[in-house]
Parts: structure tokens; C-alpha cells; sequence
């Protein structure tokens, strides 16, 4: 390795900064690519019928996809209030 | 058995229509029987970077829309009578192409030509769509920058799961990367994406990396594709890039940089 080489390396370069980004760009885009197409409208019905009987705000549910060799995970979480059932 | 060939890339202005009319050539020129299919209608260049401009009287969509025969409309190359080319259609109608109508044509080339290469339009919309469709075998050109990598991924996920083959259960499109407009230069400085990084992101089968090079422009500019100028870089990648396709064993180029006297004084390995 030369005196130069050595300069270079000292500093960030511009290329692996580029390949950094692109590698959490490139998984992210990958992993909701292999989501099945009806995933968001089923998410937004699931929603709607837990709202209609618990009183919880959005962010109290998550829902998450996960796909491996030999099966697929739908995850539905819910975090429930202290007084969860609505009168009717 | 024909084989039908998607040139594609996602981004625009990466090297497509460049990489569709050299491999093109490149395989007529071996003795195969081709045809090279501009499907960017409305935008049609192929003819140009070919040198057919003014040989262009029917296309494609005339050909769909039964107006001219497929013989009709094939134009024949002037350099090599193995090549044929099928000009896009200047039309603004969005909807001049149909899945149908592309299948039809392309099983009417099948029974006489040994490649079809499709030109795909850039973008993910209709044109893209259907040039990809049929593919047995996809050449991914991407630049070493970020927008076209990114771009090229999203093109690998569409090929995976809307091509024919993939709707049909086949055995998936061959999927090739061919890194372009590369200058080894910048890349030993840490300014450019290496061959290697591209490889990490998009886990491809390298077929051939094409240096930046003048080659191209010159090439362009007189309606010749670049693979007729052997002695040029690009030229003699794009060969490469043809023989391994064809199966032969051509160690990879041009991703060195050329060792000057001025590398040499300060220590370039």
C-alpha cells in the first residue's frame, strides 16, 4: 500500500457511504415487497372491527408480516387499556 | 429453442437502448438469427442508435393492429443480415400495445428467429411491463450510483413476481447484471460504487462490466452500435458480455484502472 492509499482511506469515502445506504434502503424496500398485496386493506379492516368493541387508539396496534423458508407470520398486537369494554 | 431477452434497468438514461442494440448485433454477428425490439412507444430511439431512421415505414403497433405484416415492418440490419429490428410506434396513445398483441408477435418471431432482445422503455409502466413479460433471460443494466441500483432492485422484484413465468409457476427469468458507464478511476479513489458493492446489493451474476467511454457517443452520434468498433473498450466489452452469454469463458475487464506512468511513480498496486 502506498503513502496515498493510505490518505484515502483515512477519510469516509463517498462510495461506501453510498453502499451503506443503499444496503438498509434495498432490505427495507425487499422485505415489503414479499408482502401479500392484500396486507394493507386487511390491516385497516382488522382495525376497524377491534376499534368497534375495544377503545384503543391506533398506535395500540401493530401488525407485522414476517415470511421465511417454510412459513408466514401475521403478527397482530394489541395493547389494551386499563377499562377496555365500551358501554353500548 | 428461441430465447427472448429483456435489456431493462428501471432508471432511465443508463445505457439500455446502447446495450440492446450491442448485444444485439453482438449475437447476429455469431450467426444467430435476431431481432431487436424497440418497445419505448412514443419515444422511439432504437432506430437511430442502430442507423435505421430513415428505413423506418411500419412498427410495432402497426403490426399489432394488423396494418402491416410482421415482414413488413422488420427493417434489416445494414451491417449484418442475421439482424432484424422492429421499431416502436411515435404514437401518444398510452394503450397502443397490449399483452395480447406483444404475445402474438413474439410467438411469430420465436418460429424464426433464434434471439429476440426487447428494449425496455425505463420506468415500471405499460411499456416496461410488457417488454419484460415474456422474458427468458433479463440483462439488468445499472450504473455504480445509487438511484440505479435502487432502481434496478425494484426491477428484480417486478420481474420475480409479474413476468409470465413467474405468474405461470416457471422456472424464474435468468437475471444477468451489466454494470455500465464504470470508471475504475473513481472507484479506487472511493468515489464510485465497485463492482463488488453492486454485487453485495443486488446479488446478480455479473455478465460484464462496460467502462465509460467515448466509444459510445461516437457510436451513437453515426447510427452505429458501439460492438462494430473493436477496438474501443466498450466495443470490446460488450463482445465479452455476447460470449459469456453464449457460454464462454472470458475472464472479466476493465475493472482495473489502465496502470499510467503517473500511477506507477505513486505506488498504484
Amino acid at each position: 500500500m502506498s503513502l496515498l492509499d493510505y490518505f484515502k482511506i483515512s477519510k469516509a469515502s463517498t462510495a461506501s457511504l453510498a453502499k451503506e445506504r443503499l444496503q438498509i434502503l434495498v432490505a427495507h424496500e425487499r422485505s415489503s415487497r414479499n408482502q401479500p398485496s392484500y396486507l394493507p386493506q386487511m390491516q385497516k379492516e382488522l382495525l376497524a372491527v377491534i376499534r368497534k368493541y375495544i377503545n384503543v387508539g391506533q398506535e395500540a396496534i401493530s401488525v407485522s408480516f414476517e415470511q421465511d423458508e417454510d412459513q408466514e407470520t401475521l403478527e397482530l398486537n394489541i395493547v389494551l387499556p386499563d377499562l377496555p369494554i365500551k358501554n353500548t | 429453442m428461441a430465447r427472448i431477452i429483456v435489456v431493462t434497468s428501471g432508471k432511465g438514461g443508463v445505457g439500455k437502448t446502447t446495450t440492446s442494440a450491442a448485444i444485439a448485433m453482438g449475437l447476429a454477428k455469431r450467426g444467430h438469427k435476431t431481432a431487436v425490439i424497440d418497445f419505448d412507444v412514443g419515444l422511439r430511439n432504437l432506430d437511430l442508435i442502430m442507423g435505421c431512421e430513415r428505413r423506418v415505414v411500419y412498427d410495432f403497433v402497426n403490426v399489432i393492429n394488423g396494418e402491416a405484416t410482421l415482414n413488413q415492418a422488420l427493417i434489416r440490419d445494414k451491417n449484418c443480415n442475421q439482424l432484424y429490428i422492429l421499431p416502436a410506434s411515435q404514437t401518444r396513445d398510452k394503450d397502443a400495445l397490449s399483452q395480447e398483441g406483444v404475445g402474438k408477435i413474439l410467438d411469430e418471431l420465436k418460429k424464426d428467429f433464434k434471439y429476440i432482445v426487447c428494449d425496455s422503455p425505463a420506468g415500471i409502466e405499460k411499456g416496461a411491463h410488457l417488454a419484460m413479460y415474456y422474458a427468458d433471460d433479463a440483462f439488468i443494466v445499472t450504473n455504480p450510483e445509487v438511484s440505479s441500483v435502487r432502481d434496478s432492485d425494484r426491477m428484480l422484484g417486478i420481474l420475480s413476481s409479474k413476468s409470465r413465468r413467474a405468474e405461470q409457476n416457471e422456472e424464474p427469468i435468468k437475471e444477468y447484471l451489466l454494470l455500465s458507464r464504470y470508471s475504475p478511476d473513481r472507484v479506487k479513489l472511493g468515489e464510485m460504487l465497485s463492482v463488488e458493492d453492486v454485487q453485495d446489493i443486488l446479488s446478480l451474476h455479473l455478465l460484464g462490466v462496460i467502462p465509460e467511454s467515448k466509444s459510445v457517443l461516437n457510436a451513437s452520434n453515426s447510427g452505429m452500435p458501439v460492438i462494430l468498433d473493436e477496438k474501443s473498450d466498450a466495443g470490446q466489452a460488450y463482445a465479452d458480455i455476447v460470449d459469456r452469454y453464449l457460454g464462454e469463458e472470458r475472464p472479466h475487464r476493465f475493472i482495473d484502472e489502465d496502470k499510467g506512468f503517473f500511477r506507477k511513480l505513486f505506488g498504484g498496486k
